[in-house]
């Protein structure tokens, strides 16, 4: 069972490196169709020259504390499920080291 | 949790398309290139109120009832509201240079959302530093924090605010909206993820004091 | 014994053992009064303060001499036992809370009685323009700050590192209550008393105060026991 929770952990931390793909994928603009005007966000055509330098700075940085966070975090879930059950492993063997010295017979199982 | 796997190769395989339907959809006029960090920006405030709220309930709760299910949800809660919180506050001064000309502005949303994160962020440190028994007291600050949202939303909206109103989600053009909302999706897709995550974790670890105790008899 | 008569003989037995040393109050309000002294260097230029100062400072050196009362209240507790004492006795838990918020309410309004002369004079504030209305300002926000400041010093008793935790946890929580506040008591100092504002600011208080009280009430007994 720990190695069960342990995969799922891994397969939410690979997510995350397959996103690092995601920022080059950004940088490949392609131009849609004219949209109608809206009330606070209008969407447009082409950048207006001399606009797209310091946006891009922010934005990859933006996406980047985003999926670095994320990435972090995860690893972080990771680390401690895997102490944790690490332990649960431990104090579980000596449950039952205690349990059988206390018996005659030792019990079988008697730990879960 | 057995659908696991697949929600998380789901929650992976949409965060891997979400870029391209951000480089797709339409630019903003007057805010450009630099408004596309609104795509995962506003998504992780909605993953932040999801967790502080779930928190609230959880930790009301585990007040009333003594649940330790609850605490495990009201410890989660908080967890996904600070990490997501915390890239919210630092994508949106990221934009808001660009767009405003300045990295901070005390309006309404910025300034609930500080507030808000700071709330919860006291909820860990109390629960780190506040000794045994700290689940109970934690989940005092729990249930006063959510209450309270409503009361700072309006405190501070009444003393000022710049930020796009909330007018704007419902007006995206299609091109917009469908990037919009699949990113939603994504996050608190993301977010389920993390707290069944994080709550096998706290289960685990109260297996532990549990073995110890019995170990101790 | 009625929820009243509870809460009458707590509030009795606080302000006597208060009354014998009035540590607390002598050391909250010296502590108030630096508070201004201390802001009044950052906050006045060229001898005059800056506009809008006086409330802010009045309601700051408010909620950091609360938070002091409000440690120094339960430590005292702590350190003699009493109020696992109190909880054990066969009467209403809320009305040891109700009990205690008040004496929180009687310290903090006795030095708000310092403070307000103080800041109108050091500041050169019309505090004393619309004394109703700010009154029932420092009422409102003094009851909302120290019902949810009491809950939480009384919960902290038992946790460590308290001294520093109570402040982390109460401030946030009380974030409307000093908008509210400054923001009213701002409107009250105008050239022409904005009183229409500062009715709508004290709304705003008394609703905070009736939600958090209620959920004070509703929540004292399961934080302080086991």
């Amino acid at each position: 069972m720990s190695s069960n929770s342990r995969r799922r952990i891994l397969i939410l931390a690979m997510l995350l490196i397959a996103l690092a793909v995601g920022p080059a994928v950004v940088s490949a603009q392609q131009q849609p169709p004219p949209k109608p005007a809206q009330d606070e966000f209008l969407p447009i055509d082409q950048l207006p020259p001399g606009e797209t330098l310091p946006a891009a700075r922010l934005l990859i940085a933006a996406y980047a504390v985003v999926w670095i966070g994320l990435a972090v975090y995860l690893w972080s879930i990771w680390q401690r499920l895997g102490r944790v059950e690490q332990e649960i492993a431990d104090v579980t063997r000596r449950v039952q080291d205690a349990q059988a010295a206390e018996r005659p017979r030792p019990a079988g199982g008697a730990g879960r | 949790m057995r659908a696991f796997p697949v929600l998380t190769l789901l929650a992976a395989a949409m965060f891997a398309y979400a870029p391209i339907m951000i480089a797709n959809a339409p630019f903003e006029s007057t805010m450009g290139l630099v408004q596309k960090i609104f795509y995962f920006h506003v998504p992780s405030w909605f993953a932040m109120f999801t967790g502080a709220f779930i928190c609230g309930y959880a930790s009301a709760v585990h007040l009333f009832k003594g649940s330790r299910n609850a605490d495990h949800y009201a410890l989660a809660g908080a967890e996904i509201a600070v990490v997501f919180g915390l890239l919210g506050l630092i994508t949106g001064p990221l934009w808001a240079r660009k767009a405003w000309g300045v990295w901070w502005e005390w309006d309404v949303k910025l300034t609930l959302a500080l507030i808000v994160w700071l709330t919860f962020l006291a909820y860990l440190l109390l629960r780190r530093f506040g000794g045994p028994g700290s689940e109970k007291l934690a989940a005092g600050l729990g249930l006063f924090g959510a209450a309270n949202i409503p009361f700072v939303y309006y405190s501070v909206n009444w003393w000022r605010t710049i930020h796009p109103k909330t007018t704007v989600v419902p007006t995206l053009g299609p091109g917009m909206r469908g990037a919009f909302w699949f990113c939603v999706a994504a996050f608190l897709l993301l977010t389920g993820l993390i707290m069944a995550a994080r709550i096998r974790l706290e289960r685990q670890r109260a297996r532990v004091d549990d073995l110890y105790l019995s170990l101790e008899d | 014994m009625t929820f009243l008569q509870t809460v009458w003989l707590v509030v009795k037995k606080d302000l006597l053992v208060e009354f014998r040393s009035r540590e607390i109050l002598y050391t909250t309000a010296f502590f108030a009064v630096s508070c201004v002294l201390v802001f009044s260097f950052g906050f006045v230029q060229d001898g005059r303060a800056i506009d809008g100062a006086a409330a802010g400072i009045l309601w700051i050196a408010v909620a950091f001499a609360g938070t002091l009362a409000l440690g120094r209240t339960f430590e005292r507790e702590r350190q003699n036992e009493t109020l696992r004492a109190l909880l054990m006795a066969p009467c209403d838990r809320p009305a040891i809370y109700v009990a205690k918020l008040a004496g929180v309410l009687l310290l903090l309004t006795a030095v708000e009685a310092i403070l307000v002369p103080l800041i109108a004079l050091l500041f050169g504030a019309p505090l004393l323009a619309e004394p109703l209305m700010l009154i029932a300002l420092l009422l409102a926000g003094t009851m909302g700050f120290a019902a949810v400041g009491t809950v939480f010093a009384a919960m902290l008793v038992r946790a460590r590192s308290r001294d520093v935790l109570l402040p982390i946890l109460l401030y946030p929580i009380t974030v409307p209550v000093i908008i509210a506040g400054v923001r009213g008591t701002a409107a009250l100092l105008q050239a022409e008393p904005d009183v229409a504002a500062a009715r709508a600011w004290l709304s705003l208080l008394v609703f905070f105060d009736v939600v958090f009280i209620t959920l004070a009430l509703w929540t004292f007994e399961p934080l302080m026991t086991e």
